[in-house]
């Protein structure tokens, strides 16, 4: 038998799953990002520090994106939009969870390709009508997948991909959020 | 006797297993319809049938209010005076106490709230829309019952099971217990936890013998939502993941199905009608519109522990045991879900479960 190998540690996951199970406190992570005004509608965001398993972590190193909007917005278009890393987070998100979910179940993986697609309608962040949302009104997700397996082992894997994603649930479910001025 | 099976039902209720498989040891059924499914008063004449055949020493009318670790074995507090006994097993259930979500007291107050213990017909509801949050068993058989009852239904569907009433003509059940599902051991299973946890499958024992899945649900009118994530200033938010739940069910019954084939050496069953999911799903719906006045919270149920001193019970209140064998000496469990297989929430189970746990019991007193 060949060995499957999609790059994921599934050994360490569940290691670390079975291990957190009795330490719910290391399991608190708080993940930052900061952003700093750049001119118009540009900022710029750095990530590299975050917090779990009961203390201070660092990324091997510090990322930056640039957020603006483009030209048919009158702006610079210096970079995405903020919108489009939500795209971004959840193509990412359920591509880690396919491979992942492959390892754990022994399907070896040649390709994972996704189109990520938010209808928006921005009539809501225009104001132009206040019974039209600011935010994404779908989001289409259509994965192209080449895998040692069935149509319906990989409809699966998508699916558990989903059920065990982060950032389709942040999505999909409301979340508290809380906006001070420091 | 037999009082959750007379006071804690709803009045429609029948069990979800043929009539055939819910026999007892050395009771099997005798009546005229194998095929059919008790009422709940079918399953206390049952239960009270059973002790007249096996002349246990039933003390009925009687309330157990505490028990504790006493001496060489444990002190019982009872309605009716107290008992001391060297082992004991516990066998009340794992559902004596309906789980609603934490958000439930943001529910604005105009509004009745029922769990399926409060739960009796239709005909006892306000008039106008229902909320059923929940789609295993329960769930889907009052969102149908009330939805018939002419009050428009929204049902919250999370996670869940489906199942045909029917595969080939033979009960789904009949399929589970001949094919080794049912077998399965608590051992044996990868992930014992979640295999506890699972959510009773939508299935309804009706005489017709007819499935109870989204799809019929839809076809009469229900109108389904995301799983109910919280109620904020009034307002129930409803989760975007209604299409995911959606397949992930479908993915599951289809295997579990195609297993059925395989073990009776049959190709593939024709394919089956995948749920269908409306394009677009509600995710708010204001509670002080008017268009809900009742929200049935059909969320699952937890065991009561709350009279047993004795500490086996772990932080989420389920009872340590090892396939029956509890954390204390000659204490003992029966009937919780995957006790010691697949069927041991069912009455069919108790045959074998029992069979084992007391073989435990009479070594470890002998040994004692």
């Amino acid at each position: 038998m060949t060995v499957v190998d999609n790059g994921v540690n599934v050994q360490a996951l569940l290691e670390a799953r079975e291990a957190l199970k009795g330490a719910p406190e290391a399991a608190q992570f708080t993940w930052r990002a900061t952003s700093k005004w750049e001119k118009g509608v540009h900022s710029t965001a750095t990530v590299q520090k975050f917090f779990g398993l009961g203390q201070e972590q660092t990324h091997k190193k510090e990322s930056v994106f640039s957020a603006d909007h483009p030209e048919v917005f009158a702006a610079e278009d210096n970079g995405i939009t903020p919108i489009e890393y939500l795209l971004v987070g959840l193509a990412s998100c359920l591509t880690a969870g396919v491979a992942s979910v492959a390892q754990n179940r022994g399907i070896q993986v040649r390709s994972i390709e996704s189109t990520v697609e938010g209808a928006h309608d921005i009539r809501g962040i225009l104001g132009a009508d206040s019974d039209v949302r600011n935010g994404f009104n779908d989001v289409k997700v259509t994965f192209n997948i080449n895998a040692d397996a069935s149509k319906e082992e990989i409809e699966a894997l998508v699916a558990q991909s989903q059920k065990r994603s982060a950032v389709y649930d942040a999505l999909t479910n409301p979340t508290n959020v809380t906006v001070e001025v420091a | 006797m037999a009082n959750s099976w007379r006071r804690e039902r709803w009045d429609s209720l029948r069990l979800l297993t043929p009539n055939w498989l819910s026999r007892l040891p050395g009771l099997d059924y005798d009546g005229p319809d194998p095929d059919g499914y008790m009422t709940s008063g079918e399953v206390a004449s049952l239960v009270s049938r059973f002790a007249r055949v096996i002349d246990a020493p039933v003390r009925s009318q009687t309330s157990v209010l505490s028990v504790r670790p006493a001496g060489d074995g444990y002190h019982v507090a009872t309605s009716q005076g107290d008992l001391q006994c060297r082992s004991l097993v516990i066998a009340s259930g794992a559902c004596n106490i309906a789980t609603t979500p934490s958000f439930r007291t943001a529910v604005p107050a105009s509004l009745t709230q029922l769990t399926p213990l409060d739960y009796r017909g239709p005909s006892e509801l306000p008039e106008g829309g229902v909320l059923v949050v929940g789609a295993s068993a329960t769930g889907v058989q009052l969102a149908a019952e009330v939805q018939r009852s002419g009050r428009p239904v929204v049902l919250s569907v999370g996670e869940h099971v489906r199942l045909p009433r029917l595969h080939r003509d033979r009960d789904v059940l009949w399929w589970m217990d001949a094919s080794g599902v049912w077998d399965q051991r608590w051992d044996e299973i990868d992930d014992l936890n979640r295999a506890r946890r699972l959510p009773s499958p939508q299935l309804i024992g009706s005489p017709d013998r007819s499935t109870l899945d989204l799809n019929t649900l839809t076809g009469l009118g229900v109108e389904l939502v995301g799983r109910l994530a919280a109620v904020r200033d009034g307002v129930a938010l409803f989760s975007g993941g209604l299409r995911n739940v959606c397949s992930l069910a479908d993915l599951k019954m289809k295997r579990l199905l195609a297993g059925f084939d395989s073990w009776a050496g049959l190709s593939p069953s024709k394919d089956f009608e995948p749920t269908a999911v409306p394009a677009s799903t509600r995710l708010k719906l204001d509670l002080h519109g008017g268009e809900i006045s009742t929200i049935v919270w059909a969320t699952g149920f937890r065991p009561d522990y709350s009279w047993l001193d004795v500490p086996v019970v772990d932080e989420k209140g389920r009872l340590r045991h090892e396939g029956g064998v509890a954390g204390a000496p000659g204490l003992y469990a029966l009937g919780l879900p995957m006790l010691r297989r697949r069927r041991s929430s069912f009455i069919n189970g108790i045959e074998d479960d029992a069979r084992a746990v007391v073989d435990h019991l009479a070594k470890e007193l002998t040994d004692r």
